[in-house]
């Protein structure tokens, strides 16, 4: 179900059977608040290809995350449907992983139980501990295995949730603002981070975003919202191979262009 | 040991010159003052007597040795020497206090008997009907942990499911609002009316004191876990019984203790009422049976074993928590 050809990119490292095609066909929302309905998404229509890493840049509350949390099952869309490699989503699954801005660790559990809890859930983390292990040094948190959330970082606590995420094979990963509350260096190393994962396991990726050179330096497309209720408003192919470099001519190029449909001049 | 200077606030306690040249001043001065309290208590005659005065001035006076000699040893005895050294303030006061205590009492007859007692007085009580009260702890205990426990498994139990599901919420909430108030004693009546012994309409009032504040502090711990978290956990594929207990219960068990501690209070303070109904021993069977006859040394002496068992079952919950809740920022 693409919404056709021109959309299709190509995959970069993606291996076929851990990713899956993403449909989101006119899809609208709205709350319910007290009596009155605030439309957060407006006939929000758009396909991503299995592999592809697909940015959402928008002004901030504009229902972005809210899309995210529909593609994850988490909420029901008002009307449309999403569609997750031809199947409707209807609830959660950890084949969808959604990554919040706030890590959200459980402060009660050490990281090594944090990101076990995927497998936990599904009652297979006897069979598998050795999974945790391996998600944990992914993301260099090894050492930290029998910290408590308190005592790390914002970065490496990102970390750990990411590697909580990355330890059940998303074949989608959500992320909704992950490195938005992080410091610009953390950031930068982070951003590195997240393509070199990517890369490595070839999930879909969709990042909700609204730091538009973040946006340039991970995805290959990049899908402008309007104000709430959100609606698409403009949509960029960057190709460039990776690791890209933010002073790269063409990139900043593209981000005054973006920068511009969000009404903003450079 | 910073812990607890902090509690007590700077400048309470001069530790650094609390030893000069080896020798422990404030331990000089807790010996004087013991040394004070047995002299008073032997050198002065007793206005009434009360008996056991002897014993209690060679205690006293057994102390005031110990602290001459813990004077001159103190600072060999690494961590415990320490805790002794911050508490010798209260050592001395205690010792003061005594003395006072004596006088006041049996030494001037200020504070009559009856309604008074000297030290002496009490540590009476505990040589002539020792025996007795030994019986009566161990009858309070078992009735206090049958019912506490009783009441903290259901209360815990209840109080889960009322944060946890909307429906338990929305029949069982107005019930325990209505219910939270009412003293646990106001249910005397039917309460004999519905259990078959005394002992189990004992059990059912220390078990309701105790149950009522952990389920509502649990039902709101639970109530007000963060969202967030049972997102995490649906999106990594966990169904409601995971959500239960590996979300709900470990977020909520700060507020857990609240409410043990809530309880812990509320079963001792209607133990003595719950040993009204008919029981032959206890200490709160003890206290009233005392009273009726003005043996008012009886009574303080069986408070005093109260307000001890009180304090180190919460010495232990604290144990508990801090185990439990290590994991907490900032809590260590």
């Amino acid at each position: 179900m693409m919404a056709g050809p021109a959309l299709a990119v190509a995959q970069p490292v993606a291996a076929p059977e851990v990713s899956v095609a993403v449909d989101i066909q006119s899809v609208s929302h709205q709350f319910k608040l007290s009596g009155s309905t605030l439309p957060v998404l407006d006939t929000i229509d758009f396909s991503v290809a299995a592999g592809d890493f697909v940015a959402l840049l928008g002004p901030s509350g504009c229902g972005k995350s809210t899309l995210l949390r529909l593609v994850a099952g988490l909420e029901k869309p008002t009307s449309g449907s999403i569609l997750v490699d031809g199947q409707v989503i209807t609830r959660p699954d950890p084949s969808r992983i959604l990554v919040f801005q706030d890590p959200t660790l459980f402060p009660w559990a050490t990281v090594w139980k944090n990101v076990a809890t995927g497998l936990e859930a599904r009652g297979v983390l006897k069979q598998e501990r050795a999974r945790v292990d391996s998600a944990l040094a992914l993301v260099e948190l090894s050492a930290f295995a029998d910290a408590y959330p308190h005592q790390l970082s914002g970065g490496m606590a990102q970390r750990a949730s990411l590697a909580r995420a990355l330890v059940n094979d998303p074949a989608l990963l959500l992320l909704d603002e992950p490195l938005g509350k992080l410091d610009s260096l953390t950031r930068l190393t982070l951003q590195a981070e997240l393509v070199r994962l990517w890369q490595r396991n070839g999930f879909t990726a969709l990042l909700v975003t609204h730091d538009v050179e973040e946006a340039l330096l991970l995805s290959s497309r990049i899908i402008v919202f309007s104000d709430r209720p959100a609606r698409i408003k403009a949509e960029f192919r960057f190709d460039k191979p990776y690791p890209r470099h933010r002073d790269d001519p063409d990139l900043i190029a593209l981000r005054r262009s973006i920068l511009g449909t969000l009404g903003l001049s450079t | 040991m910073s812990e607890v200077a902090q509690t007590f606030g700077e400048g309470a306690v001069s530790e650094p010159s609390a030893i000069v040249g080896g020798l422990w001043r404030n331990g000089v001065l807790a010996a004087i003052s013991w040394a004070a309290a047995a002299f008073v208590t032997v050198g002065v005659p007793d206005v009434v007597p009360w008996g056991s005065g002897g014993l209690f001035a060679i205690i006293t006076g057994g102390i005031a040795v110990a602290f001459l000699v813990l004077s001159l040893v103190v600072h060999r005895l690494g961590r415990l020497g320490e805790v002794l050294v911050h508490y010798g303030q209260w050592f001395i006061v205690i010792g003061i206090w005594l003395a006072l205590w004596e006088l006041t009492t049996a030494k001037s007859g200020w504070l009559p008997k009856p309604f008074f007692s000297p030290p002496h007085g009490l540590l009476n009580v505990y040589v002539t009907d020792g025996q007795r009260l030994l019986i009566c702890v161990a009858y309070t205990l078992r009735l206090w942990s049958l019912g506490f426990l009783a009441g903290i498994s259901v209360g815990y139990a209840v109080g889960v499911a009322l944060g946890w599901s909307k429906t338990f919420s929305y029949w069982g909430m107005p019930f325990l609002k209505l219910i939270g108030p009412v003293p646990a004693t106001a249910w005397i009546p039917c309460t004999f009316y519905f259990f078959p012994t005394t002992f189990g309409a004992s059990i059912f009032i220390v078990a309701l004191a105790s149950g009522i504040p952990v389920a509502i502090l649990t039902a709101s711990g639970v109530g007000s876990v963060n969202r967030a978290f049972y997102d995490v956990g649906r999106i990594l594929g966990a169904d409601n019984w995971y959500l239960i207990r590996k979300i709900a219960i470990p977020a909520s068990t700060p507020h857990v203790f609240v409410g043990l501690f809530m309880a812990l209070y509320y079963s001792f303070a209607v133990l003595v009422v719950a040993e009204m109904l008919g029981a032959k021993y206890g200490l709160g069977w003890y206290i009233q049976f005392q009273t009726a006859y003005s043996g008012y040394a009886n009574v303080y002496a069986a408070l005093v074993i109260m307000a001890v068992l009180c304090a180190g079952i919460i010495r232990l919950l604290f144990v508990a928590r801090d185990r439990l809740l290590g994991w907490q920022e900032g809590f260590i």
